[in-house]
């Protein structure tokens, strides 16, 4: 009776601790779920921050977690209006993933004036870590540089050195070509010439001929979405890759790769920070989320969303409260290590290095089967992978 | 080499080459606009998610019921004409008695409606609709290389506005389409079922549409948003052709193709916007437009 | 200032005979406006505003002069980019930088307006939505727009000096006062002479020119000042969301703007706050639902055109007997 009566204080005890104790924590998963990057982000986003709040054993560690979603579709005022909603009224603390620049830095500037985190994963934009910088961004998966450094700096070594980029018109095709241009060039190599393409651009065989009649070894295709997979369809059809032209996607991403199939695919280079099939551990992963995803596998921004939220938990549960300034400081003192990414780190700037890879999608011949897709080319480490940080002109990092 | 304003000239010849199949796709569905436009009076906003719908219609027969493309040229325009036919029954012919305005507004809102549906079922990647093996490969031509799919896209596109242009003007049925048009009750009262005659003409104009998203399935990405802007250029071939004319819309639209692909070579940049550009100028000389009578 | 402006109403609407019951309406709809920020989320409610004031602006062009304009995101996306770039870059005060913006709406409206009147009916909703197209072309290229990031964190600085708009509260009371003022502007519009004529062209435009009006004229003159109205909304929305960026030039919020008409009721006074009411907070509570929001105001836009095209306060307005 006596043991039992003590058993149950202690448990009562605990319990009250526990409630004391627990923080309760609120993740907005903001991105895309209609539009272009609904395949890439979207549900998929939200899955991944779920897996990371299961794997991280939130529950038993007295954080409550809870998990909303929206759809910005890709537009910067939809993005800042949910974003402030979320924050002033329903008490959100962290918001994650957000492809599309320009929502990314809607949702950025909210997040500083609201002094919140934001980790990004989806969006490529170099501002997020550059002269747009804020103490409460982390910005996590890639940016337009790594993939310029990967893509461009990887093929030039590959003896890839005359390059022809077709560009969607306007700020985001512009910076993807500028970074590359100059990783193209620091490397040894040059650039032919460019056709800048109306955004959005459906019609790609004038801009592939005049390419074809420059003489350049590699395409660089500095668009996204629906137009690089319209030019890479094309480029098919007019026997670009046949003629022995390289075609080099500066921001392509798996779900496009399964989308064109290998067929028109094929042979086509360029850069992630994530591949299902890189290691068992990814393979794990993969599998799970694949399950939960309709047999999807995941893109490297839901890995990225998965490897952040759990990096976020962890500086919950070591800071043992929600405090944004300790917080941010304790993600960026912690090395990061996570089965998806390896070893890495967040910088002062609030960029999140790791690996990044080059790969080559595979022929219909050596693929085994659907999201069988990529070669691996080339590893770039972590330290040579991003824009270092005295480049980017980071208000942060000059302090 | 001899160069025509620094260009040389076997690009410029496959520069409009290009620009005349893209004019194939224009002159489709601005023919099927100016179609519908002549008897119904109504600017069928919806037809370029008509278009998007016969693409996918082609993927989903492909896909579900292994129809292959030969099959899908001829049973997509069909089955989407059909749809057309329907929507004219259930709701536009309810708005013949009103301001045109309001079966434009109607048809926007069932572009929203069909595109939202196709987004959220097959989501906006694109999906993969492979060129027909009879068609792949190409030819070249000594100043580019030219896909055998591209050259099927003008000659059938030629053949079905020079086809219609002929039913129209030239038969018996087209006599009285025509007719319809400058005094519908005059032709009813010759026995002529004219409300059923409107339907056909709305199935046969959104026939039309869904036939040039077939022919564009293998080329461009199979997209719930491939219709979207599309039409917007389309509209603006159409008001520069001026609406009278069924040989206006299919001249214009294989005319401003060819601009188009001009424009892209010289100033790439300008090129959609070259559209445009040149419809404000048409309106200011010539308000009608180029084939147009007075509206 | 927001109470202000309503206590001039009676007179001015006294003169043109305007019926009493619209300044009951008025003063009940200001009231609720005064004490909604307290219930209510006030970015939301300056957001519902700012459309309300737009779709008032298209109303004027297309309920009273009978010209459906499917290009109004033109005037209404420029004004907020010119707004957002002369606080951003040049630093000016919210007033300027608003006068600014809606200046540029204004020019804009001359230069399009004058080449879209020489068309009627179908082919002038055409022709303004490819001359917006070409804006929203300009917009995604030209240098001082950022592309498709738009201008962001944008200032909103201090009215005349001193008053902080950084705060949501405050800003709301300007923007309540800005907004009741445009509508007062469109009100009278609708009821000086001017707006009589332009309804008698609407109803019958060969009559009204053999009746000695220069009918080109009238049309020109109210098209412009619905460009105007609108890139005054776009120019506070601008400040409101710190933002301007390529949806508020994109032709889809056009026919958003041309829907709220329609939903709230064309033709009348309230029609379209209703309206742009309606749509706003669908679009703000549905937005979980992705795609579907666009398959619901299609469906609405498609009820509204077959079975509804009074609008809302179109029904309304013919229970009680009375024009809204």
């Amino acid at each position: 009776m006596t043991t039992k009566t003590l058993l149950l204080a202690a448990l009562a005890t605990t319990l009250m601790a526990g409630t004391a104790m627990a923080t309760d924590i609120k993740i907005g998963v903001l991105n895309d779920r209609s539009g272009v990057y609904a395949d890439l982000s979207g549900e998929g986003s939200v899955i991944a921050a779920r897996m990371a709040v299961e794997d991280f054993d939130a529950a038993n560690k007295d954080i409550n977690v809870e998990i909303v979603s929206a759809d910005h579709q890709n537009k910067p005022d939809v993005a800042s209006n949910i974003a402030r909603q979320w924050y002033d009224q329903d008490g959100v603390d962290i918001i994650v993933d957000v492809p599309t620049s320009s929502a990314a830095l809607a949702v950025s500037e909210v997040t500083r004036e609201k002094d919140k985190v934001f980790i990004n994963s989806g969006a490529g934009s170099t501002a997020l870590t550059g002269d747009q910088c804020s103490p409460n961004t982390i910005h996590w998966t890639y940016d337009t540089y790594a993939l310029a450094k990967g893509t461009g700096g990887a093929m030039v070594a590959q003896g890839d050195t005359n390059w022809f980029f077709i560009t969607a018109d306007y700020a985001f095709g512009h910076s993807l070509e500028e970074e590359t241009t100059k990783v193209v060039e620091a490397a040894g190599g040059e650039v032919m010439g460019t056709a800048r393409h109306p955004f959005p651009g459906t019609d790609f065989s004038s801009y592939l001929l005049q390419a074809q009649s420059s003489g350049a070894d590699v395409i660089g295709l500095a668009n996204a979405g629906g137009d690089t997979v319209n030019a890479i369809k094309q480029a098919a059809e007019f026997g670009i890759t046949q003629a022995g032209q390289n075609l080099a996607g500066l921001l392509i991403f798996i779900t496009d790769v399964h989308a064109l199939g290998l067929q028109a695919a094929q042979g086509l280079v360029l850069t992630e920070s994530f591949y299902w099939d890189l290691n068992d551990q990814t393979r794990e992963w993969s599998e799970r989320f694949a399950a939960e995803n309709g047999g999807k596998m995941p893109t490297m921004v839901h890995a990225g969303v998965y490897s952040g939220v759990m990096h976020y938990l962890k500086a919950v549960e070591a800071t043992g409260g929600k405090d944004t300034a300790e917080l941010m400081s304790a993600m960026k003192d912690t090395p990061t290590d996570d089965p998806l990414f390896g070893q890495g780190e967040v910088r002062a700037d609030g960029r999140k290095i790791h690996d990044m890879y080059l790969f080559q999608v595979k022929t219909p011949e050596e693929s085994s089967g659907p999201w069988d897709y990529y070669n691996l080319l080339a590893t770039i480490p972590a330290a040579e992978a991003f824009r270092p940080m005295e480049e980017g002109g980071c208000a942060l990092v000059t302090q | 080499m001899v160069e025509l304003f620094g260009i040389p000239p076997q690009a410029l010849f496959g520069q409009l080459l290009l620009g005349l199949i893209n004019g194939s796709f224009y002159a489709l569905l601005s023919l099927g606009l100016a179609v519908i436009f002549g008897l119904l009076n109504i600017i069928n906003f919806a037809h370029g998610a008509q278009y998007m719908m016969g693409a996918f219609v082609a993927w989903m027969m492909l896909t579900y019921f292994g129809v292959n493309y030969w099959w899908a040229l001829l049973l997509v325009p069909l089955a989407v004409g059909a749809t057309g036919i329907v929507l004219e029954r259930l709701m536009i012919s309810r708005l013949y008695h009103l301001d045109h305005l309001y079966g434009l507004l109607l048809t926007f809102g069932l572009a929203l409606v069909i595109q939202g549906l196709f987004r959220n079922y097959y989501g906006v990647s694109g999906l993969p609709y492979s060129i027909p093996a009879e068609l792949s490969g190409g030819t070249n031509l000594g100043f580019m290389f030219l896909p055998t799919y591209r050259g099927w896209v003008v000659v059938a596109s030629l053949a079905v506005c020079l086809g219609t242009w002929f039913a129209i003007e030239r038969t018996q049925l087209g006599a009285y389409l025509r007719a319809a048009t400058e005094n519908p009750s005059l032709v009813g009262a010759f026995g002529i079922n004219v409300p059923r005659m409107i339907t056909l003409t709305y199935g046969f104009g959104v026939a039309l549409a869904a036939l040039a998203g077939v022919l564009a399935a293998p080329i461009y990405s199979v997209n719930p948003n491939m219709g979207a802007d599309l039409i917007i250029v389309v509209f603006a071939v159409v008001v520069i052709g001026g609406m009278g004319s069924i040989l206006g819309a299919i001249l214009t639209g294989f005319g401003l193709g060819i601009v188009e692909g001009l424009v892209k070579v010289f100033y790439p940049e300008a090129s959609a916007v070259a559209v445009f550009v040149i419809m404000a100028l048409v309106l200011l000389v010539k308000p009608a437009g180029l084939f147009g009578r007075v509206a | 200032m927001a109470v202000d402006a309503p206590a001039t109403l009676p007179n001015s609407a006294a003169k043109v005979g305007a019926p009493r019951h619209h300044t009951l309406v008025f003063f009940a709809l200001l009231l609720i406006m005064l004490v909604a920020p307290f219930v209510l989320y006030p970015v939301f409610l300056m957001k519902v505003m700012c459309f309300a004031l737009f779709a008032s602006a298209l109303n004027l062009l297309l309920g009273f002069g009978g010209l459906l304009s499917f290009g109004h995101a033109a005037y209404f996306g420029i004004a907020a980019y010119v707004s957002a770039y002369t606080a951003k870059v040049w630093g000016l005060p919210p007033e300027l930088a608003i006068l600014l913006g809606t200046a540029a709406a204004a020019v804009l409206g001359l230069l399009i307006g004058a080449l879209a009147i020489r068309r009627q009916g179908i082919y002038f909703a055409m022709v303004t939505l490819a001359f917006a197209q070409m804006v929203y072309f300009f917009s995604l290229q030209a240098p001082f727009t950022g592309g498709e990031d738009g201008i962001q964190a944008v200032p909103r600085g201090r009215l005349f000096g001193f008053i902080d708009l950084a705060n949501d509260l405050t800003f709301y009371f300007v923007v309540l006062a800005i907004v009741t003022g445009g509508m007062l502007a469109i009100y009278r519009i609708i009821h000086s002479p001017f707006g009589q004529v332009l309804k008698a062209i609407r109803d019958n435009e060969p009559r009204s020119t053999s009746l000695g009006y220069k009918v080109d004229r009238y049309k020109l003159a109210v098209f412009v000042m619905s460009a105007t109205l609108a890139g005054l909304a776009g120019a506070i929305k601008a400040l409101v969301f710190q933002l301007a960026s390529l949806t508020d030039v994109h032709w889809t919020m056009s026919g958003e703007v041309v829907l709220m008409t329609l939903l709230g009721g064309m033709g009348t006074i309230f029609g379209p706050l209703v309206g742009a009411a309606v749509i706003i907070g669908m679009q703000n509570y549905f937005a979980s639902f992705g795609a579907w929001v666009t398959v619901l105001q299609g469906m609405i836009f498609v009820i509204s055109v077959l079975l509804f095209r009074e609008g809302i306060v179109g029904v309304i307005s013919r229970w009680i007997k009375k024009p809204l």
